[in-house]
């Protein structure tokens, strides 16, 4: 697989232009954390970590602005010193995917949509792009958003580019919100017997004055809640206590260690791994479909996501479309990945936009290789 | 009026009566209006400055109804320009002489209320407030709070992905916004979202908001509701200058406290919303900063603690917490009368919406107030302080000569001079007709090319909502005759709108 890494922006974008005219495809690749999702390919690779780099900082203003390339380990490193984050609690595929840890970059994690447990309360990476230059698939540098947090001049692009995968434009610079960290932290864990049971706690603990940071639950015969509350110390006890007074909550590990909180990572690791959003009330149902397919499965965002492991695609799309939701493949060997494809099929109407919308930035299809169902040139 | 807009099409408005009686025929449930005399007050938004009666209104109530029409007027080559309650600030919702206005007013009902997933399914054409008041009674309510939310809809809210004081802690439209159902401009209808966090594919929902009309009509929106917060309290900071009440802002910040809401009024606007309204607002102070600290009682009282010890070490001349729930509402109201207030103390005012980065504050309003003596008209600022979003108010009187125009070089002054800054052209209000032809001023005709791609995606014929947005541009007089060879060359030329 040959690999090319554009040191300047005028290098990428005649690179692309370069690929665009002799029908070639590329793909964009940050850190590779996650280059183990969609079918296997021989794609040329287009390393972004040539852009590197924090371009600006000012605590006070709560923006960061960063070259896609930057190493998540690096930035989160930077704001941990002004006891600051990016709120939406991205994390690292590597350890999950096999391909090792730290090498996630931010482009690649916006490209990817990837938010963690905090999605619930505090939105998505979408909520917290502001910002953005890129290369599109027609060579071309352009800009769109802002620096700034209120802004709608112009199409709000840094949507379509949070959860693209690449398949739009090649991400050169990112200007993130970013948020102070909270002063104090507390996990409970609330037993939960079953599916059903869990659902109606997650929903009032939600639903209640507790105001919880995340909520997410392992099934099983100790099945647990467990609930996360963040904040100013004052406030974090008062809200522990009131839910102290709805449930009868013990203390937890607030770590992806064992019996702590749930995370992907505790699922079988040598099995298929499916990312499922859902409506969270729909849970039991889903539940009850994985549990008859012996499927292990966890979930998050108060039970709006489930991560699940199996090996019948079928099956799972099957199930989660019946529940309202739909299923990413994000991890199989390449034969089950050769012919399952990695997105969740979209209705025709959704799918025939979807592809217009592509075809506004990457007319010639450069970004659109086998990976996601594309067809490779040659 | 100082704007050009797509030149009307004689055919089409040769045709003005064939066209109100196929949309009679296509909506025979919907109300179409031809009359000269009630086609006027659909002649401007809230950007009164500009004016133009449309060909024709209709005002459907289904979705189907929606598509038929947009079906038709696809296949015979008609504008049509969506509009919701009329109270856009940047003419957004202003008519074209050759198009049809397609109101959204009868779309007011509220389909679906989910308490317990704490959400809601409503019409555009119900208001913002209306859904508060829906769900108030289950300890819910709807986040963004325009200071409009009597009047506008949420099909506008949607458009512009407008905010409110409310939105440094919950959040602009966007973030609250889980669905939506759309009709393009060929008809087609699409659903986006839903009840889930995440949908699949593309997240074309989040384009829509803020697209300002221009891609297709909202016809359905889900919103997600927040429960009521226990406690919430704002406080009255008064300072001297607008430099410490800048500093306190950045400090507050600093401290790792986000306030439900964090706003800055300047001396004329404290004078003029205290006149009209009575808010008890002090009269000896240069700025003056609203602070509002919300959720749980130990949080409540705790921060405003912090913001206390903040406020006086940063020399507050005047500070005030509110006791009650009325005196909370009281310190608010005048705020949120700032623009009618000012409209009491001059004949008209022009609203300009421009953000900044925070730190930029105390330079930016001395530059403005420097360009207010040079041209020799007044400003009141308001501002969201919190997420650096002014709204400097240009006071002038449109009846004597030459003062508008003056007013509006001024706003453009403005809008350029937070650009420079680092900032944007509009931080909620829209581009609409109105700071259209300052958009290359944030971008370059790259930028803007891959712009109008999406709006091509979306409505390939440029018949939805045009003359907004994007400048007009020489190639427009094209319209109608410039295709994409899709795929055939690698470069294909551009669609203007
Ligand atoms: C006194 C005053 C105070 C204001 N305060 C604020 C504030 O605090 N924050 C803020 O953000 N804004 C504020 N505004 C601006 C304005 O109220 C908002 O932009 C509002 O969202 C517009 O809603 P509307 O229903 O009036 O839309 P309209 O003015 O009718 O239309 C606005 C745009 O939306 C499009 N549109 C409307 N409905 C639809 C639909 N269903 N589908 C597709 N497109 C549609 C129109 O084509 C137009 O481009 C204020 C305005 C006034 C007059």
């Amino acid at each position: 697989m040959e690999t090319v890494t554009p040191p300047t922006e005028e290098a990428l974008a005649e690179c692309v232009r370069a690929a665009g005219a002799r029908g070639a495809k590329l793909e964009i690749r940050g850190g590779g954390s996650k280059a183990a999702v969609g079918a296997e390919r021989d794609t040329t690779i287009l390393d972004m970590r040539g852009f590197r780099g924090i371009v600006d900082y000012d605590p006070a203003e709560l923006v960061l602005t960063v070259r896609a390339g930057t190493p998540l380990a690096e930035i989160e490193a930077v704001l941990a010193e002004q006891r600051q984050m990016l709120a939406f609690e991205p994390f690292d595929h590597g350890p999950i995917l096999g391909a090792g840890a730290g090498e996630a970059t931010i482009g690649g994690i916006v490209a990817a949509g990837v938010s963690g447990p905090r999605r619930i309360s505090a939105g998505a990476a979408r909520d917290h792009l502001l910002g953005f230059s890129a290369v599109s698939g027609r060579g071309e540098r352009f800009v769109a958003g802002g620096r700034v947090v209120k802004n709608v001049t112009g199409f709000d692009l840094a949507k379509l580019m949070a959860g693209s995968w690449g398949r739009l434009a090649a991400l050169i610079q990112l200007s993130l919100k970013v948020l102070p960290a909270p002063a104090r932290t507390i996990v409970q864990a609330i037993p939960a017997s079953d599916p059903e049971q869990a659902a109606r706690i997650m929903a009032s603990v939600l639903g209640s004055a507790a105001a919880v940071a995340a909520v997410a639950y392992r099934p099983g015969k100790d099945g647990r809640v467990f609930v996360r509350i963040e904040g100013f110390a004052p406030s974090v006890e008062a809200r522990c206590s009131l839910l102290g007074t709805l449930f009868d909550p013990i203390e937890a590990a607030s770590g992806g260690e064992e019996g702590g909180w749930p995370e992907p990572g505790q699922l079988p690791p040598d099995r298929p791994l499916w990312r499922i959003p859902i409506p969270a009330r729909r849970l039991p149902r889903l539940a009850g479909r994985l549990d008859r397919l012996g499927a292990p499965w966890l979930a998050d965002w108060g039970g709006g996501l489930v991560w699940a492991c199996h090996e019948d695609g079928a099956a799972i799309r099957a199930a989660a479309a019946e529940a309202g939701g739909h299923a990413m493949l994000l991890r199989a060997p390449p034969a089950l990945r050769a012919v399952v494809p990695a997105f969740h099929p979209l209705p025709a109407g959704n799918a025939a936009l979807e592809a217009r919308v592509v075809h506004a930035f990457d007319p010639l299809g450069t970004f659109g290789g086998r990976r996601f169902g594309g067809r490779d040139a040659h | 009026m100082s704007i050009s807009m797509p030149e009307p099409d004689a055919a089409v408005l040769a045709r003005r009566d064939e066209i109100a009686a196929a949309l009679r025929r296509l909506a025979p449930g919907a109300r179409v209006i031809d009359h000269a005399d009630e086609l006027r007050p659909y002649e401007c938004d809230g950007l009164t400055a500009y004016r133009q009666p449309p060909m024709l209104v209709v005002l459907p109530e289904t979705t189907a109804e929606v598509s038929r029409i947009l079906a038709w007027c696809h296949a015979e080559g008609v504008k049509v320009v969506p509009r919701g309650a009329g109270t856009s600030l940047s003419g957004g919702a202003l008519p074209l002489a050759d198009a049809v206005l397609l109101s959204l007013a009868r779309f007011n009902r509220i389909l679906a209320i989910d308490e317990e997933d704490r959400l809601a399914v409503v019409q555009p054409g119900v208001t913002n407030l209306a859904v508060t008041q829906a769900v108030a009674h289950h300890g819910l309510y709807y986040a963004p709070d325009p200071s409009s939310q009597i009047a506008c809809s949420i099909g506008g809210n949607v458009a512009e992905n407008s905010g409110g004081v409310h939105c440094l802690k919950y959040g602009l439209t966007t973030n609250n916004v889980l669905g939506l159902e759309l009709v393009l401009m060929d008809g087609e209808i699409i659903r986006l979202g839903g009840l889930l966090l995440e949908s699949a594919g593309l997240d074309l929902l989040g384009l829509m908001v803020g697209s300002e009309g221009l891609l297709g009509i909202v016809t359905e929106v889900t919103v997600r509701l927040l429960r009521t917060p226990e406690t919430a309290r704002a406080m009255l900071i008064g300072f001297a200058g607008v430099e410490a009440a800048g500093a306190c802002v950045a400090a507050i910040i600093s401290h790792g406290i986000v306030p439900a809401g964090m706003e800055m009024m300047d001396r004329l606007a404290i004078h003029a919303a205290e006149a009209f309204v009575g808010a008890g607002y002090p009269l000896d102070v240069e700025a003056l900063l609203i602070v509002e600290l919300d959720g749980p009682e130990a949080e409540c009282s705790h921060l405003i603690g912090e913001v206390e010890r903040i406020a006086s070490a940063h020399g507050a001349a005047e500070l005030r917490v509110s006791a009650d729930e009325a005196q909370r509402q009281l310190f608010w109201a005048g705020r949120k009368a700032a623009f009618p207030a000012v409209g009491r103390i001059s004949p008209d005012y022009y609203c300009m919406d421009g953000t900044i980065p925070r730190r930029r504050l105390p330079e930016v309003l001395a530059r403005i107030s420097s360009l207010s003596a040079q041209y020799g008209l007044a400003v009141a600022n308001v501002f969201h302080a919190g997420d650096g979003n002014l709204h400097p108010l240009i006071l002038y009187d449109a009846s004597a000569a030459g003062e508008l125009d003056k007013a509006e070089s001024f706003g453009a002054d403005i809008l350029r001079l937070c650009v420079e800054m680092g900032g944007v052209l509009t931080g909620e209000h829209g581009v609409g007709v109105e700071k259209r032809d300052l958009m290359p001023e944030m971008f370059s005709e790259t930028d803007l090319d891959q712009q109008r791609r999406v709006k091509h995606a979306f409505d390939p014929s440029g018949l939805l909502n045009p003359g907004k947005v994007f400048p007009i541009l020489h190639r427009c007089a094209e319209q109608g005759r410039v295709h994409v060879h899709r795929g055939s060359l690698p470069f294909p030329d551009l669609p203007r709108f």
